[in-house]
């Protein structure tokens, strides 16, 4: 009995066991999701690799925004501000080309605009500790509000406005023909990726060097874990807070380019309910919401889940388009709920 | 001197302070268009309505009175905030009026009578608060995990279930009777009415029980509070309860007000505005003691820079940029660090006065 007692013991006090079990799960998840997409719709071309990769082009955004989040939760703060500020992006974009300014000018003026946006955040949660949710709400209503300032109207990007964007928006990046399927029609169908799939691919790879092997990275998994120790070690709480909600915001405005790319528009109610798929991306892939534990591959994995499911929505055809919401909340909810359940079995066991 | 500030150191000096803000532009803004100075508080009769801008601020405020009370018990003993409650205010509204509606057969084309009674409808509005509520307050009471964390699922889910329940449609209900919550009875628009009720009860219990206490007690420390011999949960658990059922008042007076259940715009960024009450009626977001007198100020204050900005031309979409400015403004006065510092810069010019004499 007692020996028995002790081994749960070890097993408990190993903290990497209940962790990479969340991650385990989340992998285990899309692994089995995408196999029951490939046999359900096996007839409507689930199975060809240009499915997979369509998630990935219609995504591309919502990773390099789960990177940010992922890098603010690891403080244990949120960042809601993000749907918004992809919104004000986009316009910004669209506008900026219809003024005849050069679309290479507005993403180096959008990607500015995101780092004030996360440096004027990041003060008020980190120097005037105020609660992040309160802080990114205002900033989402904000970003929201001015979007409008800037048109109510949907402005397009087209050819005609910028030849530049409009140009990055088609570029095909092929894949070896052998993952190609031939149609109905017997042409080849090489499949592809879009340029902003190798920018989020990077931004992906890099924040995981940042917070795997940089000073920075390791200090907002030391905030998230215990503010008190990572104070009294002499690490700078609020500046590491702030650069947090920097990142956040500038991975976000990258985020936004990618995303415009992608829709080629701005409008107001573009990207509405954006934060909840990043948060819910993150939190699937099992970054913790008390802060301190995560990873960004984790929170990729999350974003893919999110993606299978409204693509299975999307194949299926006849179910109403709030079914992704509400399956992408249901899915949030256990694994919040799953995640409450380790930190008491944590307690316990201490 | 002094008693200037004794009298900013009063919990309702913040929002009083507002209202009186804007009063004055309202005031400025009506000599400036070469009305009375007190055409903003004319009320008048019209067609046997009580009418005015007054009226209109205090009838359209009534809403986000009514989620104000919720929203300040769920602060006060939880410290964090209930973010669903826009949504659940969507999903209350669009489950009433499809039971009302026989689910999307008989109102939607035109029919003259309801398929289900009214009430049914309202107390199927009423239970889906409850449940919603419950939710919440099981996840945060029960589960310990954050408010805000945990009041995101419903914020996305509610609205989404709210246009599933009416098949992504606009569902009218052309029956005069329905309208009655938001219109009028007698000369008093109905808002008004199922406003103040609501205030009126939920500070009866709160004085006249030992619940309000208890509220803050849990919400000033929890630990203790259970040492005493409170049921912190349960407390906790009956504040979104409570929270819930507010949404769905709020949701049945706003569905009533357009006799329609419009499941994309019912509440929508209702829960800034409910928040924004709450920290403006001095209330500290960060939980523990809470003035609801103070948040009902802040909701009608609310209303009425709405109302403002709209007199003033500026458009709805751009509203926001204001309150989320007045939102950070109002939460950073109140944050620690910046008192710390505003007294520590007075502590230091006395002390050079000091030096000086």
């Amino acid at each position: 009995m007692k020996t028995e007692q002790k081994t749960a013991k070890a097993l408990g006090s190993k903290k990497m066991n209940s962790n990479t079990l969340l991650l385990v799960i989340t992998v285990v998840l899309f692994a089995v999701m995408y196999a029951a997409g490939c046999v359900v719709y096996a007839s409507k071309g689930f199975t060809h690799a240009q499915t997979f990769l369509n998630i990935l082009n219609n995504n591309a955004g919502l990773v390099c925004v789960a990177c940010g989040m992922t890098c603010v939760m690891l403080t244990g703060g949120i960042d809601i501000s993000v749907g918004s500020l992809i919104a004000l992006d986009c316009m910004l974009l669209a506008w900026g080309t219809g003024q005849g300014i050069s679309a290479a000018v507005m993403c180096a003026l959008v990607i500015v605009l995101g780092i004030v946006f996360g440096l004027v955040q990041g003060f008020c949660v980190g120097y005037l500790n105020i609660q992040p949710f309160i802080v990114t709400m205002a900033g989402m209503f904000f970003a929201r509000g001015m979007t409008a300032v800037v048109s109510t109207n949907q402005l397009s990007i087209t050819q005609d406005t910028s030849a530049l964007f409009y140009g990055w928006a088609n570029a095909k990046i092929q894949l070896p023909a052998f993952l190609g399927y031939v149609n109905s029609k017997g042409k080849l169908q090489i499949p592809y990726i879009r340029v902003s799939v190798v920018i989020a691919l990077a931004v992906l790879i890099l924040i995981f060097l940042i917070l795997r092997y940089t000073r920075f990275g390791r200090s907002l998994y030391a905030v998230g874990g215990s503010e008190q120790s990572a104070a009294m070690m002499g690490l700078d709480v609020k500046k590491a807070k702030m650069k947090a909600y920097v990142l956040s915001s500038f991975l976000c405005s990258i985020g936004g380019i990618c995303y415009c790319l992608n829709t080629m528009s701005g409008s107001v109610s573009q990207a509405t309910g954006l934060e909840m798929d990043a948060i819910a991306s993150c939190v699937i892939g099992g970054t913790l919401l008390t802060g301190g534990v995560g990873n960004v591959f984790g929170s990729f994995f999350g974003v893919l889940i999110n993606g299978t499911i409204s693509s299975l929505v999307k194949t299926n055809g006849k179910l109403a388009s709030s079914w992704p919401n509400i399956l992408t909340a249901v899915l949030l909810c256990f694994f919040i709920v799953l995640q409450s359940v380790f930190a008491h079995l944590k307690e316990k066991n201490k | 001197m002094d008693k200037l500030k004794k009298l900013s150191k009063q919990q309702l000096f913040l929002p009083i302070m507002c209202v009186l803000l804007v009063l004055a532009v309202n005031i400025v803004y009506d000599i400036s268009q070469g009305n009375p100075f007190y055409s903003f508080f004319r009320i008048t009769m019209e067609n046997g309505l009580l009418s005015g801008r007054l009226v209109s601020i205090i009838n359209r405020g009534s809403e986000v009175a009514i989620l104000a009370i919720g929203m300040t018990l769920v602060v006060s003993a939880s410290g964090g905030t209930d973010i669903s409650v826009g949504s659940v205010m969507s999903l209350c509204a669009s489950f009433c009026c499809m039971l009302v509606a026989g689910f999307g057969v008989s109102s939607v084309s035109s029919a003259d009578e309801f398929a289900m009674p009214l009430v049914v409808g309202l107390l199927g509005a009423l239970l889906m608060g409850c449940l919603c509520g419950a939710f919440n307050g099981a996840l945060v009471a029960y589960l310990d995990i954050q408010p805000m964390v945990a009041t995101l699922i419903l914020w996305s889910a509610a609205r989404a279930i709210g246009l599933l329940l009416c098949n992504n449609l606009i569902v009218y209900i052309r029956v005069p009777e329905y309208g009655v919550f938001g219109g009028y009875i007698g000369f008093m628009p109905t808002p008004i009415i199922i406003a103040a009720v609501c205030v009126l009860a939920v500070s009866l219990v709160l004085k006249k029980t030992a619940m309000g206490m208890y509220v803050q007690a849990v919400g000033i420390n929890k630990k203790a509070s259970r040492i005493a011999g409170l049921n912190s949960r349960r407390i906790i658990f009956m504040c979104y309860f409570l929270c819930g059922v507010c949404a769905a008042i709020a949701g049945i007076v706003n569905s009533s007000r357009i006799t329609s259940a419009d499941s994309n715009n019912i509440g929508l960024n209702m829960e800034l505005d409910a928040i924004l009450a709450v920290a403006l009626g001095g209330n500290s977001l960060g939980g523990g003691r809470f003035n609801l007198a103070g948040s009902i100020i802040g909701a009608y204050t609310i209303q009425a820079i709405t109302t403002t900005m709209y007199n003033l031309g500026v458009s709805s979409a751009v509203s926001p940029v204001f309150k989320a400015v007045v939102v950070i403004v109002i939460v950073a006065i109140q944050s620690q660090p910046l008192q710390n510092w505003i007294k520590k810069h007075r502590a230091h010019a006395a002390g050079k006065e000091a030096a000086k004499v």
